[in-house]
């Protein structure tokens, strides 16, 4: 069934990249963005969403504390956390909060093996 | 000169990237998690780059230095207050090696780590934009920043700027990682951001 990502990063450019991607990979999926984690919370009230796609590092909340607020909101929405910083810390941090390490540059690839894990967990927790 | 919105924006998040693996590399060197600010990105004459890393208290520099040459050309740096030296090769190196050793191998450890995240900045950018990029050897420099950044471009010529700062948690070790791209490259990164977008999502695919 489609779905909603909400992708959030403060680089439009890494925005288009990845609703170019999830475009390409589930045509019929809504991508819905945000510039940082205030707008991130505020596209949550709006709208449901969910699975959500975090950049790590931005100005304001970085992507690890949006990603645990979410989690706290959330507990069951399958995050993604996106980043090149492949340092052990980032990655072991990502995986303490219940979200997917997925690295940048972001490949379609490694995209739809998250969003194919994802799709699964949600409708896992449908049942 | 101008840079539009998505050209900074592109040039910040591949930068973000570089940085990124680049972090990587110098955690796995010094056994420490690094920190990483968010990059900024500037056109900026040569002279006013050297202030920004001049900022008070920060006048007495060392860098690492080395040119790429290729699609675009420029000078990439790693630059730490002279202060944090010592200290960076005692990380590197190992707490037990006595102090003249350090100070002996000072040039040496730092010229192979500056070699290695330099790279690894270099290359990850040039591997996004999938083009090659040739590197000089690394050059360790000592001065301000107006020293380090000479012979990059003329004084008064204008660079596209890009830092990101560092940290190195528990060891107190903080620098800059700098990138100055000739303003001729320019109109190649331009052309290098469309094909990037291209790569990953082809023209008319979902749009």
């Amino acid at each position: 069934m489609p779905r909603t990502v909400l992708v959030v990063d403060d680089s439009k450019l890494a925005r288009m990249v990845a609703c170019k991607a999830l475009a390409k990979i589930h045509p019929d999926w809504a991508c819905v963005e945000a510039g940082d984690a205030t707008q991130a919370m505020a596209a949550l009230q709006a709208q449901d969403v969910d699975i959500s796609l975090i950049d790590l590092n931005m100005p304001g909340d970085g992507g690890l504390v949006l990603a645990a607020d979410l989690r706290r909101k959330r507990p069951n929405m399958p995050i993604a956390v996106v980043t090149a910083n492949i340092q052990d810390e980032i990655i072991a941090r990502v995986r303490e909060l219940g979200a997917t390490f997925v690295p940048k540059p972001l490949t379609e690839e490694a995209l739809s093996a998250f969003l194919t894990g994802a799709s699964l967990r949600l409708r896992k927790v449908a049942q | 000169m101008q840079i539009s919105d998505i050209e900074r924006d592109a040039v910040a998040e591949i930068a973000n990237i570089a940085v990124g693996r680049a972090a990587a590399s110098l955690r796995q060197i010094v056994g420490h998690e690094v920190l990483l600010s968010v990059p900024s990105v500037d056109i900026l004459t040569q002279e006013e780059a050297s202030h920004v890393v001049a900022k008070p208290g920060n006048r007495a520099l060392i860098a690492v230095c080395q040119n790429f040459d290729g699609p675009f050309s420029g000078r990439a740096l790693l630059i730490f207050p002279e202060t944090n030296s010592l200290q960076l090769v005692r990380a590197i190196l190992g707490q037990e090696l006595p102090l003249e050793d350090i100070v002996d191998l000072e040039d040496e450890a730092l010229a192979e780590t500056g070699n290695i995240i330099l790279n690894s900045f270099v290359a990850t950018m040039a591997n996004v934009f999938k083009r090659g990029l040739t590197m000089s050897l690394p050059t360790v420099l000592r001065g301000d920043g107006s020293q380090l950044f000479a012979g990059a471009a003329g004084e008064k010529e204008l660079v596209l700027f890009l830092y990101i700062n560092f940290e190195i948690s528990q060891k107190e070790i903080h620098g800059y990682l700098a990138l100055l791209m000739d303003i001729p490259s320019l109109e190649m990164l331009r052309t290098l951001v469309q094909d990037f977008l291209d790569t990953v999502a082809p023209k008319g695919a979902g749009q």
